[in-house]
């Protein structure tokens, strides 16, 4: 129960973060990925700030042996790097670049009902049940 | 540049870019787990028994973070549709993509971009730079043909 809530407000953060980052404007996204055009460096400041406190957390957890439920903070070993991971990196990054939306930011806007993200989301839940189906939930 | 001069939006980044990593590191130590969007959602489509719950708690805490702030600051509510992208068939076409791509390439912005750069892992660095350099050629090629 305890771990739940502590999980309930891990997400509550996360959500906040990517509402106050501007990261739900489908917009702004694209003005991120438009690097030849009118290019707009929010989401590199968004990713930075994201990587400064989790890199940061993480290494002085890792120093400190801590733990939460007993969890201890993963090594993050790399996998292989196979075709698949180069694949499906490069048709995210399509997506991305059509819409506008990753998973998080489409997700934390079914909140405001937003039209785009009820269509997106059951589109990409097809998407990967597919993808699962086809290689794993693993790869 | 003096600090009146900084966009709004990059200061907005970076403290909501703040938030992300927090939530992401205490989703981590909480869950034991690579808290990435993609791979929490996935992996509900095709549960285990006893691994699902933590997940939609998660998803419910996402969903409730962003409504409370689009309703509480003026800033986070802003939704605009990019140019030229005025159509639901877009939207999901694109739903697609990401869903099948970052399943099969095993984690999104917040998986392979925030957490697995952040732990250091060379695959989510090699990852995040491809899902970047599609997204980048893929703006291109459509405001060239759009």
């Amino acid at each position: 129960m305890k771990k739940l809530l502590v999980i309930f407000i891990a997400g509550l953060l996360f959500g906040a973060g990517l509402a106050v980052s501007g990261m739900t404007d489908p917009a702004r996204v694209i003005g991120f990925l438009d690097l030849f055009g009118n290019w707009d460096a929010t989401l590199a400041f968004v990713m930075g700030g994201a990587l400064i406190v989790f890199g940061l957390g993480v290494y002085l957890l890792r120093k400190k042996g801590v733990c939460l439920f007993g969890n201890a903070v993963p090594k993050g070993e790399s996998d292989p790097i196979c075709r698949n991971l180069i694949v499906g990196a490069i048709l995210f990054g399509i997506g991305w670049g059509i819409g506008g939306f990753c998973p998080g930011p489409a997700i934390a806007n079914l909140a405001a009902w937003q039209t785009e993200a009820l269509i997106f989301v059951p589109m990409m839940a097809v998407g990967m049940f597919l993808a699962q189906r086809i290689f794993g939930v693993d790869r | 540049m003096t600090i009146a001069e900084i966009p709004s939006s990059y200061i907005n980044g970076l403290i909501g870019g703040s938030l992300i990593g927090l939530g992401s590191l205490l989703g981590l130590l909480a869950s034991g787990k690579i808290p990435g969007i993609s791979g929490i959602f996935g992996r509900l489509l095709r549960p285990t028994s006893g691994d699902s719950l933590w997940r939609v708690v998660y998803l419910l805490g996402l969903i409730s973070g962003g409504a409370i702030c689009f309703y509480s600051v003026e800033s986070a509510a802003t939704f605009r549709i990019p140019e030229g992208r005025n159509s639901l068939l877009v939207f999901a076409i694109a739903g697609l993509f990401v869903g099948f791509g970052t399943r099969l390439g095993g984690g999104c912005t917040s998986g392979h971009g925030v957490c697995g750069m952040g732990l250091g892992s060379r695959d989510s660095i090699v990852a995040t730079l491809t899902f970047m350099a599609a997204g980048f050629v893929t703006v291109a090629v459509w405001n060239a043909f759009t």
